[in-house]
């Protein structure tokens, strides 16, 4: 699709930008001591900080990657949502108060507040930076998906200028500040989702041939004779060739191209049985093509991409093509009625399949595919779900892998875990998580009306499904649609500056104060923290230019794999079992933590997203490790434990 | 941690586990029955992903009321400042 930025977007998005920048220069006299820099003094009201977890958590991966996931595939996308949440259930039941008691700036204090052991500070000070660095890329990825369509940059442009005003914040009052953006825009998250939400519901569902710029996709019935004559008639259509299946297009039988006679337009068509007991009668879609050249030319639809409105473009996607009892629009719905009539009407999702030309070019397929709405609202459409449908046991283990691991890795994040000491004592940590759970609940129960919304909206693009929410939103009003890109925006921030600063206090407080023992005042660790924070915010920049084709919500759930298999268990151990050692916490984080890493890059899934290789060939027989990896991180550190129990004292 | 609070944290802990368990596996091995509409012609995958959502927000708060003042924090934490 062709993005115009709107006057309203630029207005807002800097309206956006530069109120949080003031606030953080503002700020930056709260921030002199390693104390308020790393954890705001321990001042920060448990109701801020509770809506500031859910300015922390809510990541691009939850709001841009979870409506994405569902606009296009239906309720899997709803799984991600369950999950996250569920993971807050650890965070408060378990973590939260002994967290705070035990610790003061970073996750290694509350681990080694029993044994004040330099291994223990550097194997979670590493664990910090991995867990850290894995969660910032998506982040990264999902703000230059964001800054492209809003201010028409580079994909490149959008992951500096991100990397560059959350350096600034965080060099510019650390904790104080981040803390004050993610209560923002959490607060603004939450509050411009429902708006949304209820102008949804509002709004209904109309039966369309098509999406918003009034394009109706036509489909056929024909004989399948018809693609043999040479009358030049198919269907509806006159003055047509059928053009035979070469340059790459004989490997694929779900398509047929025609060409007009006149114009020599070619058109692509999706092939279907219209019932199974009559293989000849078909049923042909029209599909969308989009063509990149050797040369680096696009092509859509067999013309060159257009570069402003009214020149030739990908057209927006998402109708309904039939509701319950033969209506044509429902008008406003309750939030019941919403999936009751989405559940008995008939949806156009769309699907796409790649055909690789003789000359190396390539051709993307975008095809309808009529779906019901019993078969949106259930799980297991999506290929990362689809073990759920599937009779082989490791496509079963893998989406058991996937939930427990966004089960266990909540409560194992870093930036989220630091938040603990921002409040002044354990009551204020558990209330603050009450408070965090019950925002960033309701947040996800909205995440199914977006999405779904957003499906039936007409406005999707259908070659990027992390545009969906804000799509939804200018196909509904200009300014709300300038609002929610922006707050977008400010979702990457926060979440982004969290991480960088769990990062900087890793390096400084646990690796170069407590492991190498470089002896630094107050103000010199500031500064150190300050460095750090820059050198990870240009790694987060460089990553997010070397990985910005990875789906968020995919690369998210490797960090939350990470973080669960070599945190979760050194902190629930250290908690519940009196016999745990240190050397038992350092070998359980390095081996959860190197087995998760080992196994993801070996898996399916990385061979076929990462390094282009056949999925198949993969070593590990399915691609998400927590089923594993989680276990083997507590059965070492049970057993490391055990072995080392007389040594228990000398550290 | 004080030991009436963890004592309830993990109960709690627990009964959640047992509801967040029972949706992951009845969607691993007998997802057609996510597809039956028990109530209000809503499919059960979605009242089910909603009860596990609003459960776990409810669950919070009886564990806040749980906890009362007898956190072992004092009472002059419990006031809001925001």
């Amino acid at each position: 699709m062709i993005y115009e930025s709107s006057w309203q977007a630029i207005l807002i998005f800097f309206a956006f930008v530069g109120f949080t920048l003031g606030l953080s220069f503002w700020m930056g006299g709260k921030a002199k001591s390693s104390e308020g820099y790393f954890a705001a003094h321990g001042q920060i009201p448990w109701f801020v900080n509770g809506i500031a977890f859910a300015g922390d958590y809510l990541s691009a991966a939850s709001f841009l990657g979870i409506c994405g996931m569902i606009a296009f595939y239906g309720y899997d996308g709803f799984l991600y949502s369950i999950g996250y949440l569920a993971g807050w259930i650890v965070a408060l039941f378990v973590v939260a108060e002994p967290m705070k008691r035990l610790g003061k700036f970073t996750f290694a204090d509350a681990l080694d507040s029993q044994f004040n052991s330099r291994g223990i500070k550097l194997a979670a000070g590493i664990s910090t930076l991995v867990v850290s660095v894995f969660y910032l890329i998506p982040q990264m990825v999902g703000a230059g998906a964001l800054v492209t369509p809003l201010l028409g940059f580079d994909q490149w442009v959008g992951v500096v200028m991100v990397g560059t005003v959350v350096i600034l914040i965080v060099v510019t009052a650390g904790m104080v500040s981040t803390t004050w953006v993610q209560f923002l825009k959490g607060g603004l998250l939450v509050v411009f989702s429902a708006i949304l939400t209820w102008m949804i519901l509002q709004r209904g569902f109309t039966v369309t041939k098509g999406g918003v710029d009034g394009h109706e996709f036509l489909t056929m019935s024909v004989q399948a004779e018809d693609l043999q004559n040479d009358d030049g008639t198919v269907g509806e259509l006159s003055d047509v060739d059928v053009l035979l299946g070469n340059d790459g297009w004989e490997k694929s039988t779900r398509f047929v191209r025609l060409q007009n006679r006149n114009t020599k337009a070619i058109t692509v068509w999706h092939v279907q049985n219209l019932t199974e007991k009559s293989p000849d009668e078909l049923l042909l879609s029209e599909s969308q093509t989009y063509t990149t050249m050797t040369d680096g030319k696009k092509l859509v639809n067999g013309q060159p991409k257009g570069t402003k409105k009214g020149e030739p473009e990908l057209h927006p996607v998402g109708h309904i093509v039939e509701l319950p009892d033969g209506k044509t629009e429902t008008g406003p719905l309750s939030p019941i009625d919403f999936f009751r009539t989405l559940q008995q009407s008939k949806v156009v999702l769309w699907r796409n399949e790649k055909i690789v030309h003789e000359d190396n070019s390539f051709t993307i397929v975008y095809f309808p595919k009529i779906t019901t709405g019993a078969e949106v609202l259930r799980p297991g459409e999506h290929p990362t779900f689809k073990g759920i449908r599937s009779e082989k046991l490791f496509d079963k283990v893998n989406f058991l892998s996937l939930m427990l691991a966004l089960f266990c890795g909540t409560a194992s994040l870093p930036h989220i875990l630091i938040r603990y000491y921002t409040v002044k004592d354990a009551s204020s940590a558990r209330k603050s998580t009450i408070v965090g759970i019950t925002s960033i609940g309701f947040f996800y129960v909205l995440t199914l009306y977006l999405g779904l919304g957003a499906m039936t909206s007409g406005a999707l693009d259908v070659s990027d499904e992390n545009m969906s929410a804000p799509l939804l939103a200018k196909g509904m009003n200009t300014w709300l649609f300038a609002a929610i890109s922006a707050i977008a925006f400010t979702t990457v921030l926060g979440t982004v500056s969290g991480l960088i600063l769990a990062a900087a206090g890793a390096v400084t407080h646990d690796l170069m104060s407590s492991v190498f023992q470089v002896k630094m005042n107050d103000g010199e660790k500031v500064r150190i923290a300050k460095m750090s924070s820059v050198v990870v915010g240009a790694l987060a920049i460089a990553l997010g230019i070397l990985f910005q084709k990875m789906n968020p919500t995919f690369l998210v759930g490797w960090a939350f794999s990470v973080a669960a298999s070599a945190n979760l268990p050194s902190l629930v151990m250290i908690l519940f079992w009196p016999r745990v050692t240190r050397q038992g916490i350092v070998a359980g984080i390095i081996v959860g933590m190197v087995s998760s890493m080992g196994w993801i890059l070996l898996s399916g899934e990385a061979y076929s997203k990462v390094y282009g290789l056949d999925a198949a060939s993969a070593i590990v027989p399915f691609s998400q490790p927590g089923i594993v990896t989680i276990p083997l991180g507590f059965l070492t550190l049970v057993v490391v434990s055990l072995m080392t129990s007389g040594r228990k004292k000398s550290t | 941690m004080n030991s009436r609070n963890s004592r309830n944290g993990l109960i709690l802990f627990a009964v959640y586990l047992l509801f967040y368990g029972g949706f992951v596996f009845i969607n691993a091995f007998d997802p057609s029955s996510m597809e039956r509409t028990p109530i209000a012609g809503l499919n059960l995958a979605v009242l089910y992903g909603f009860s596990l959502i609003i459960g776990a927000v409810v669950l919070s708060a009886v564990y806040g009321l749980l906890c009362g003042d007898a956190s072992g924090s004092g009472s002059k934490d419990e006031e809001p400042k925001a």
